[in-house]
């Protein structure tokens, strides 16, 4: 059966704040993630503002969702990559993205695996299905 | 091919909701088979038998409703639908509120999802 496991990528490319995309798209990944598919999220262009670490949406009147970014690990969404030129593009390093969980043994914390553009494009070519948010 | 189809924008106000019909039926004519086309974020907006557009436009629910009746599976998010009012009592007929499960199902089973939106 794992032969048939479909590779299902989100890519976030909005901004976390402004638009609905990245906070209805954040509702699919958690649901989907519960289903027998091999899930993967990559964030680039302004999407990597989702992962920055410190988001304060009170002044906005709106709900945040930097808190369920912070547990994507415990919804087993354990792929979550990072374009590293979005991200220096914006002024942002490792430093700076949110921790999305932690490991099991060692409570270490899990944060973004930060990747080049040549290997987004890799991945992008394996997948089945490519969700935009 | 098996392909299924998400919509994300409204109708009338963009190009996505009438890219996508346009795609579904070009596919259809093409002999190919449609898992389902699912509306999500202001999607859900295609598929109420409140709009009204003036006579001489097109009728963007009823066309996504006759597309309906030929069998292919349109499904609402019901998540989406409920933020912005829109609830199974102002569906056309041959659409159906349902969750995010079933666009995971559309995703999983069809060889390709087609997306249409910003």
């Amino acid at each position: 059966m794992s032969d048939d496991i479909k590779k299902i990528m989100f890519t976030v490319r909005n901004a976390p704040h402004g638009t609905i995309y990245v906070y209805e798209g954040l509702e699919v990944k958690l649901i989907m993630a519960a289903y027998d598919a091999d899930i993967s999220v990559v964030f680039m262009d302004d999407g990597v503002f989702a992962l920055r670490a410190g988001q304060d949406t009170k002044e906005l009147g709106i709900k945040g969702f930097e808190a369920t970014y912070g547990v994507m690990v415990d919804y087993e969404i354990e792929k979550v990559f990072v374009d590293r030129k979005s991200m220096e593009d914006r002024g942002m390093t490792e430093d700076d993205l949110l921790i999305i969980g932690e490991d099991e043994d060692t409570e270490e914390p899990i944060r973004p695996k930060v990747v080049d553009s040549e290997e987004i494009a890799r991945m992008m070519a394996e997948q089945h299905n490519i969700l935009p948010y | 091919m098996k392909f299924a189809v998400l919509v994300y924008e409204g109708p009338y106000n963009h190009e996505a909701s009438d890219s996508a019909y346009n795609f579904v039926t070009a596919a259809l004519e093409k002999g190919h088979e449609c898992r389902g086309i699912f509306f999500y974020h202001d999607g859900v907006y295609n598929v109420t038998k409140l709009m009204e557009p003036p006579q001489d436009d097109r009728h963007i629910a009823n066309r996504w409703s006759q597309l309906g009746s030929k069998g292919i599976d349109i499904v609402v998010c019901i998540a989406a639908a409920k933020r912005r009012g829109i609830v199974d009592s102002v569906l056309v007929d041959n659409v159906r509120i349902s969750g995010l499960g079933q666009l995971t199902m559309m995703a999983i089973e069809a060889d390709k999802m087609v997306v249409f939106g910003d």
